[in-house]
C-alpha cells in the first residue's frame, strides 16, 4: 500500500537523517551567517532530502545532507546578488593573500588567547569563501578530506589547498587582532 | 620536499591524512626548516584552541517541529485507550454501560483534536515552496477527475472563482493516517486548504470554527463526507467560504 510505503521511508529517513540536524544547522550559519536565513535553508534542504531519499545509496549521509544544503545555500546567495546590500565574498583577493606571513613576533613564543566562542565565530564569519566552507567543514563538522571533496564537489587536493589558506588566513586574523588588543 | 609544499601537507599532517610515506617526509622536512617547525607548531596550538572551543550551533527546537511535521506521520500509538476500557470492562455492566459513554465522548474529543492538529500540520505542509498543488487547473473539470482512482471517494470539487474564491489545484494528503483529498483555493494571496474523507454518518453536521496555532478550521459533515476548511483568513471570511461552498453543492445537487 503506497501509504504505509511513504510512511515506512518517512520513519527510515527520520532515523537516518534527523540525528545530523545539528551539524547541518551549524553549517548552515557559518555559510549564510544569519540565523534565520539557516533556518529556511536547514527546512529546505531536509525536505529536497526526503523527495531524493529513494535514490540515496550512501556511503554517508552526513556528507549527502550537506552538498544539498550547499545547493540550497548558492541558490540563496543567488537571490541575494539580487539585492542591493548583498554581501560580496571576494575570493580573487583571498586567492591572492599569501599561504603565509611572516610575522614579526618570533613564532615560538606566540601563544593565541584562548578566545570566547563568540569571538572566534566572528573570525570565521570573516573567512571569504570556498575557505570558509572547507575550515568549516574540516574543523566543525569533521568531514575527512575526501569527505569534505565529497560534498563540494572538488578534489581533495583542491581541499588540502583551501584548508592550508583557510587556516593560515584566521591565524593571521586572529594574530592581528591581538596585536591591536595590546 | 619544498617549503611551499609543505606548508600545504603539514595540515593533512595535522588532520592525520597523511599515509605513513608522506608522513615521514613532511615531518623530515620539518625537522630541517625552523620555518615550517615554527609554522606547525602555531597550526596545531590554534587547532587545539579550537577544538577546546564550542563552535557548533545548536538547531532551535521549532525548526526541528517544523522538520518533523513536514515527514509523512505515521498513527499515534495510543495503547492506553485499549486498557481504559478494558478495565471498564471488569465493572459491572451497568456501570460500564454508563462508564463507557463517558469514555466514548472523551474520545472522541480527543480524536477531533488530534486530528484538527493533523489538519493544521498538513495546511502548514502545503504552504511551503511546491507543496501546495499535486495538480495544478483553475478548472473543476481537471481537478476532479485527477482524485479518480487515488481515493477510495474523490472529493467535490467546485469553482467558486465567482463567489471570491479562486480554485487554484488539488493534492492528495495524509490525515489520521488516511490518504485524502485536498482541495486549494485562494482569496487574495491567502491559502484555503479544503481537506475531504469519507465518513459512514450521513447526516448534517453544521459548521464549527476552531482555531489552532493562528490557523482558524471549520468543520462541517455532510453527505457522508467529513469537510475542514483551513486558512489564515479571518473566521467570518472563512464561514463565508463554507456557505459559499455548501450552496453551491446543493445547487449542484439539486440542478
Amino acid at each position: 500500500m503506497p501509504v504505509n510505503d511513504d510512511l515506512q521511508k518517512a520513519q527510515r529517513f527520520r532515523e537516518a537523517a534527523l540525528p545530523y540536524l545539528d551539524d547541518v544547522y551549524t553549517l548552515a550559519r557559518y555559510l549564510l551567517r544569519d540565523a534565520s536565513d539557516a533556518e529556511d535553508a536547514v527546512q529546505e534542504c531536509y525536505l529536497r532530502a526526503l523527495k531524493h531519499f529513494d535514490s540515496y545509496r550512501g556511503p554517508a549521509m552526513k556528507p549527502w545532507l550537506f552538498a544539498i544544503l550547499r545547493n540550497v545555500c548558492n541558490a540563496e546567495y543567488a537571490r541575494r546578488a539580487h539585492r542591493p546590500s548583498a554581501i560580496e565574498d571576494t575570493p580573487g583577493a583571498a586567492e591572492q593573500t599569501p599561504i603565509w606571513q611572516e610575522s614579526e613576533a618570533s613564532p615560538e613564543t606566540e601563544v593565541l588567547r584562548s578566545r570566547d566562542a563568540g569571538a572566534i565565530r566572528k573570525l570565521i564569519d570573516a573567512l571569504a569563501e570556498p575557505f570558509r566552507e572547507t575550515f568549516v567543514l574540516r574543523e566543525i563538522n569533521n568531514l575527512s578530506y575526501r569527505e569534505i571533496a565529497e560534498a563540494v564537489g572538488a578534489p581533495v587536493g583542491t581541499v588540502m589547498s583551501r584548508l592550508a589558506r583557510a587556516r593560515a588566513m584566521l591565524r593571521a586574523a586572529w594574530t592581528a587582532e591581538e596585536e591591536q588588543a595590546k | 620536499m619544498t617549503c611551499d609544499e609543505a606548508r600545504i601537507l603539514l595540515h593533512a599532517l595535522l588532520d592525520n591524512e597523511l599515509d605513513a610515506g608522506h608522513a615521514r617526509e613532511v615531518e623530515a622536512h620539518i625537522a630541517s626548516c625552523p620555518d615550517c617547525a615554527a609554522e606547525f607548531a602555531a597550526q596545531r596550538e590554534m587547532q587545539r584552541v579550537l577544538a577546546d572551543t564550542n563552535l557548533r550551533y545548536t538547531a532551535p527546537a521549532s525548526l526541528r517541529a517544523r522538520i518533523e511535521a513536514s515527514l509523512p506521520q505515521a498513527p499515534r500509538q495510543q495503547p492506553s485507550r485499549r486498557s481504559v476500557l478494558r478495565g471498564f470492562a471488569m465493572g459491572s455492566a451497568v456501570s460500564a454501560l454508563a462508564a463507557s459513554g463517558v469514555v466514548a465522548v472523551v474520545l472522541r474529543q480527543d480524536d477531533q483534536q488530534r486530528i484538527l492538529s493533523e489538519v493544521v500540520s498538513a495546511h502548514l505542509r502545503s504552504l511551503q515552496a511546491g507543496h501546495l498543488t499535486d495538480v495544478v487547473s483553475t478548472d473543476q473539470h481537471t481537478v476532479k477527475p485527477w482524485f479518480n482512482g487515488k481515493l477510495d471517494v474523490a472529493p467535490p470539487v467546485i469553482d467558486l472563482t465567482a463567489q471570491g474564491f479562486t480554485l487554484v489545484g488539488g493534492r492528495l494528503d495524509y490525515i489520521d493516517a488516511r490518504a485524502i483529498g485536498a482541495v486549494v483555493y485562494k482569496r487574495r494571496q491567502h491559502v484555503v486548504n479544503l481537506f475531504v474523507s469519507q465518513t459512514s454518518n450521513t447526516e448534517y453536521r453544521t459548521p464549527k470554527t476552531e482555531t489552532m496555532q493562528g490557523f482558524n478550521c471549520r468543520r462541517w459533515g455532510n453527505r457522508g463526507l467529513n469537510f475542514w476548511a483551513v486558512s489564515d483568513i479571518g473566521a467570518d471570511e472563512l464561514a463565508e467560504f463554507v456557505d459559499k461552498f455548501e450552496a453551491a453543492m446543493k445547487a449542484n445537487v439539486e440542478g
